[in-house]
């Protein structure tokens, strides 16, 4: 068991930089996940944990230790990997009992903690059976249960749940991270899925383009996000690109005023709003601003597709009872549209590439 | 119970038929030992195992036997390590040039093997004189172009076997606390083995089995088999080599039986 610390960790390959001053700190039994776009440096950064890429520049501290020059086999994580690379000629058993075996631990102790660790995963029926001869959802297990057996200081997930059905996503998810807080394990998941990040670490760090655009909990991203890039991709947002009139408000890029509030953190020039869907509020209006484009049914939520002067804008609402008006919207309608200035966020646009969901 | 579908039908009779096509040599090798007459002609006068006595009595079978079995051992302990060595540095290195070093490598399969034994007899002509050496007619020329034959099955199935291993496997590994060599022995081996064991049968068969490259650099007193049936041929004609070809079959098919339990051969090649 341990913390693990990232300092000022970087990968670069000739001319190009795959991973760009990483700083990160994970305290004993916290769970952070690192989420972003697939190319965003998150697998290089947690291959170079697990010691498999050496960094260019920078540390990593495992327990206090520095581990940057330590190879792979003698650095106690323990990884699951997006393929489970299970080993194909062993059993269930014989997988679970490698790093036993590798850390010379003798056969009684070895067959007891196997046993055990399979049990964890709910998999003791199956000992004996080769990986092939499994499902994808119990080859998971196995792979959780192997890594897991050694006790190893830092449990490392690399998109653990991307070969699973949805369905057993959902299950698998809960699994991992009730035995995450069981175990007390410093954990780092990798993966590219904002709810499985949401709903499963404690802190998310998001990264684009090789560096950390923000840390934080869920919600500290969702409704204080650092940037355009971050409001987008955790969570849906609706970005709308265009300048601060002071007094007065945020110009659109196509002309239109909209109200907002500033502050002393409002930064100046052009700027990005960000504006959560579930906050515009939409009503019938024969003279509105903006026009109905497409209704998108969900059930307990309906989505609201908006033209607003040239701006697209996403109203996501509670489902409308039979009764209301809002039911009785269809394409090309015009619209009302409002929000309480207070939702919208202000965030600079220094990333012109920070695209939105 | 329902029949079967006629598109399902002519299927299976095309299989059959082609089964029947390449076995049907074979058979009649295996019938034609046991004719009793000395020229082949149906129906036959009657059976025995004469020739079969015939072929263990006549010294040159037996040598030839012998020979065969020990070039094509040699040959394959020579050649499969080596090709293993080329498959593992072509997959895992991949060297500039490699697929051009591949098909190279691949290129003994492709060349008549009268044409590479002409070539290699040449060659080891040249090779005498400048070394001062006799190289063709003894065992070593013999085994080093027997070697040439083994090659292009090991890398061909070597390589096929280590491009089926998730490397994600050997880092898994080393995550666990294996070392680099550990790693190798537990995992990448057992990867191979299968490749390994068939290239190992393969080699040995096509070694065993060859006329074409060894007529020409076999030596008196190191007659391979192939080449002691064709001798025998050139003055006779009677069921003792199909005796002598009737035992070659049986140790081939025992052999791919063999190495079947260990790893399935359908799967693998």
């Amino acid at each position: 068991m341990g913390s693990l610390v990232l300092e000022a960790l970087s990968k670069r390959y000739g001319q190009s930089t795959a991973v760009e001053r990483v700083d990160l700190d994970v305290p004993q039994g916290e769970m952070v996940a690192l989420l972003g776009p697939s190319g965003c440096g998150k697998t290089t950064t947690l291959r170079m944990v697990a010691g498999f890429v050496p960094p260019s520049a920078g540390r990593v501290l495992i327990g206090g230790t520095d581990v940057t020059r330590t190879p792979p086999h003698a650095r106690n994580t323990g990884m699951v990997f997006q393929s489970y690379a299970l080993f194909p000629h062993m059993t269930v058993a014989d997988n679970v009992a490698f790093g036993l075996e590798m850390r010379r631990v003798n056969r009684a102790e070895r067959e007891k903690r196997v046993r055990e660790a399979l049990q964890l995963v709910r998999l003791d029926k199956l000992e004996d059976r080769l990986p092939r001869q499994l499902s994808g959802g119990q080859q998971q297990r196995v792979a959780l249960a192997r890594a897991l057996v050694v006790n190893p200081a830092v449990f490392l997930l690399d998109e653990p749940l991307s070969n699973l059905d949805a369905k057993l996503r959902g299950e698998v998810r809960m699994e991992i991270r009730s035995l995450q807080q069981r175990l007390g394990l410093t954990t780092l998941i990798v993966t590219h899925d904002q709810e499985e990040a949401l709903t499963m670490a404690d802190r998310l760090v998001v990264m684009e383009r090789g560096r950390v655009r923000q840390v934080g909990t869920a919600e500290d991203l969702y409704e204080s996000p650092a940037d355009p890039f971050v409001a987008g991709f955790v969570g849906r947002c609706n970005l709308i690109e265009g300048e601060l009139e002071t007094p007065g408000g945020f110009r659109t890029a196509t002309g239109a005023l909209l109200p907002c509030i500033f502050g002393p953190r409002t930064p100046a020039g052009r700027v990005v709003m960000a504006l959560r869907p579930e906050h515009v509020q939409i009503a019938p209006a024969e003279d509105g601003p903006a026009r109905l484009q497409a209704v998108t049914y969900l059930g307990a939520q309906t989505e609201y597709h908006l033209d607003f002067n040239g701006t697209p804008l996403l109203a996501i609402r509670q489902t409308p009872a039979a009764e209301d008006p809002l039911r009785r919207l269809s394409n090309g309608d015009a619209v009302a549209v409002s929000w309480n200035p207070a939702a919208a966020r202000l965030l600079p646009a220094a990333q012109p590439d920070g695209k939105g969901a | 119970m329902h029949l079967p579908s006629p598109g399902r039908l002519a299927f299976g009779g095309l299989v059959s038929a082609a089964f029947a096509l390449m076995l049907a040599p074979v058979a009649m090798v295996m019938v034609i030992s046991i004719f009793a007459q000395e020229i082949v002609s149906f129906p036959p006068s009657g059976f025995t195992l004469e020739w079969y006595i015939n072929a263990w009595q006549r010294q040159e079978f037996a040598r030839g036997f012998l020979s065969s079995l020990q070039i094509a051992t040699l040959a394959t302990l020579i050649g499969v390590p080596l090709g293993t060595a080329a498959a593992f540095a072509l997959v895992r290195a991949k060297p500039r040039g490699g697929s051009a070093m591949q098909t190279l490598l691949l290129g003994p399969l492709a060349v008549p093997g009268v044409v590479a034994g002409t070539a290699l007899y040449m060659f080891y002509l040249r090779a005498e004189f400048w070394l001062d050496q006799d190289i063709t007619s003894t065992l070593q020329g013999l085994v080093a172009a027997h070697v040439l034959l083994t090659i292009p099955w090991t890398v061909r199935l070597v390589t096929a076997s280590l491009q089926g291993l998730d490397r994600a496997a050997e880092e898994a590994a080393a995550n666990l606390g294996a070392r680099p060599f550990t790693v190798f022995r537990r995992v990448t081996l057992p990867a191979m083995r299968p490749g390994i064991i068939a290239a190992c049968l393969f080699s040995f068969i096509q070694s065993f089995e060859n006329l074409e490259l060894s007529l020409l650099l076999v030596g008196p007193g190191r007659t391979t088999l192939p080449v002691a049936m064709l001798n025998y041929l050139e003055f006779r004609m009677d069921p003792t080599l199909a005796a002598v070809a009737t035992v070659q079959i049986i140790l081939v098919a025992v052999l791919m039986l063999i190495t079947d339990r260990f790893v399935s051969i359908a799967r693998t090649v």
